[in-house]
């Protein structure tokens, strides 16, 4: 990245140097001025007296609410992802099908359920359980959002399946079908696995965007991280410090996962065989721009 | 069935839900444009300061849940610590939706400025070494010859984040503001027996709202790229 992005300015000079320091020194101190009128605006708010902290030394507060809450988030989310991939690759392969009623039809289910919030689905899911099948209990709200999850990241990794094909050379679908495969056997054994080695690090970035989205199960009553640190605050009386602590523990994950796509694309591009992976470029090719289901690593 | 319908219609008004939906999207589209262009600015700076900060808001904005962040707008800075954006004596869903606006706007600038830094990214060395030739500093360089490419090559990827933006505005119905997804929990608990029909208008509505954007940007994509 900074070899690309440094052709921008000269290697500095001294005077440069000198300038860059003040500018540096003027920066940060603009940006700790900012921290601090933050900080300062809290703390006369009282939001950083040891009332408001020390539920967190507490180990019920972690072993009622915090670790249970994360436990959902992360059962919501893997069943999610299984779902999804395997949904997913069973789409992908539908829009890439020799036959055209099936194209056409997963075509027009992948670009409907990717235009539609996936709040709205989850809503959508919760209220069919409950109406339609009759579901109740616990299980009903969990059935919501694996349910939204799955019909939304199915599509997208559908799309990520179907670009994966796309990218391959045309010589491996040629020589499977000449070695005498049917197209079908030739997608399932040649091109798919290649397309999701291909794909694996854009679908370990979704599996960031699969555990935020498990977030918004909070207006169905999943007791997810978010909601059961309400909860906390609610009875803590310490609604920021409760927040900060959630989104510490949902940047730690996700940037852990982040930072695993990371290192299966660089493993997968130095690995020197099959196509490079091609990170950048579908994301300019104008066919995946509406809805953009590869667009950059973890979009929201 | 189709009786039970219209007097749904009649009940809620879905065109002043999608309205609100819009609005949203304007306003945190401009406010997110503006956060997302300085932070991919200072992203690609020459201060390593302003770099590393660019970097932390990117990292940290992008993995927080969007819920969270608008949570932590309306219920933390606006009920927890009463403060409030513009007027004092506002009402409390004026309020909310401008909360609302705020989390929306500095959660999806972190995609902006990715999608800028992209652009970026795409446009070629030699441009920016020809700038510097004719004696253009960083400043120039950026504003006069990198950037007017960079956005040109980023419409494709801003055009997903405004995508992502307007489906992603129902979340602030978890803060009370009165839009599309709001409307349609409360016409499902009205209505049960009606919800596969419900479901039907609105998520068509979230079609025809981002279907022709879509379709507008790849052509735009298209027609704006820098010939190379």
């Amino acid at each position: 990245m900074s070899a690309e992005v440094s052709v921008l300015f000269d290697a500095p000079g001294p005077k440069a140097r000198r300038r860059h320091l003040v500018i540096a020194v003027v920066g940060s101190l603009g940006i700790l001025a900012l921290l601090y009128l933050v900080i300062r605006a809290l703390a006369a708010k009282g939001q950083f007296t040891a009332a408001k902290w020390s539920p967190f030394l507490e180990p019920v507060t972690w072993t009622s609410y915090l670790l249970p809450g994360l436990r959902a988030t992360l059962v919501a989310a893997f069943f999610s992802v299984i779902l999804a991939i395997v949904c997913g690759i069973l789409l992908g392969m539908g829009r890439l099908s020799e036959a055209a009623p099936v194209r056409w039809a997963c075509g027009v289910f992948v670009e409907f359920f990717r235009a539609v919030p996936v709040l709205m689905m989850m809503l959508f899911a919760y209220y069919v359980f409950l109406f339609g099948v009759q579901i109740s209990g616990e299980a009903l709200p969990l059935l919501g959002v694996i349910a939204g999850l799955t019909f939304y990241n199915s599509c997208v990794i559908a799309e990520l399946i179907r670009s994966g094909v796309g990218s391959l050379p045309k010589g491996q679908r040629e020589a499977g079908l000449a070695i005498g495969l049917t197209p079908f056997v030739t997608l399932r054994l040649v091109l798919l696995p290649q397309a999701i080695t291909i794909m694996l690090p854009s679908i370990v970035s979704q599996l960031v965007v699969i555990l935020k989205d498990s977030a918004l199960g909070f207006l169905i009553l999943y007791p997810e991280l978010v909601r059961s640190g309400q909860t906390l605050a609610a009875l803590e009386g310490n609604l920021i410090p409760t927040f900060i602590v959630v989104a510490a523990i949902f940047i730690l994950i996700n940037y852990l996962l982040t930072r695993l796509a990371h290192y299966l694309e660089r493993r997968l591009q130095t690995r020197g065989r099959g196509p490079r992976l091609p990170v950048t470029e579908p994301l300019m090719s104008p066919s995946m721009a509406p809805g953009g289901a590869l667009a950059v690593p973890g979009q929201t | 069935m189709l009786g039970g319908l219209s007097d749904l219609l009649a009940e809620y008004n879905v065109f002043a839900a999608f309205w609100m939906t819009i609005k949203l999207t304007v306003a945190a589209a401009i406010g997110a444009l503006l956060i997302g262009t300085i932070i991919a600015i200072m992203r690609v700076s020459p201060v390593a300061v302003f770099r590393s900060f660019g970097t932390a808001y990117v990292t940290l904005i992008r993995n927080t849940p969007l819920t969270l962040i608008v949570f932590f707008c309306a219920f933390g800075f606006y009920i927890t610590l009463q403060y409030r954006i513009g007027a004092q004596n506002s009402p409390i869903d004026v309020q909310n939706f401008r909360w609302g606006v705020l989390g929306l706007a500095i959660y999806h600038a972190a995609f902006v400025a990715e999608a800028l830094r992209s652009g970026i990214n795409s446009v070629p060395q030699g441009q920016a070494e020809a700038a510097r030739a004719i004696g253009l500093d960083f400043g120039a360089t950026l504003s006069k010859v990198v950037l007017p490419q960079a956005f040109r090559g980023a419409i494709a990827p801003l055009g997903n984040v405004l995508i992502a933006l307007i489906k992603n505005t129902t979340v602030v119905a978890t803060i009370g503001v009165a839009e599309a997804s709001y409307l349609m929990k409360g016409m499902i608990e009205f209505r049960p027996d009606l919800i596969y029909a419900i479901f039907a208008i609105m998520a068509t509505g979230f079609v025809i709202l981002t279907l022709p954007i879509g379709i507008l940007f790849t052509t735009l994509s298209r027609r704006l790229a820098v010939k190379r």
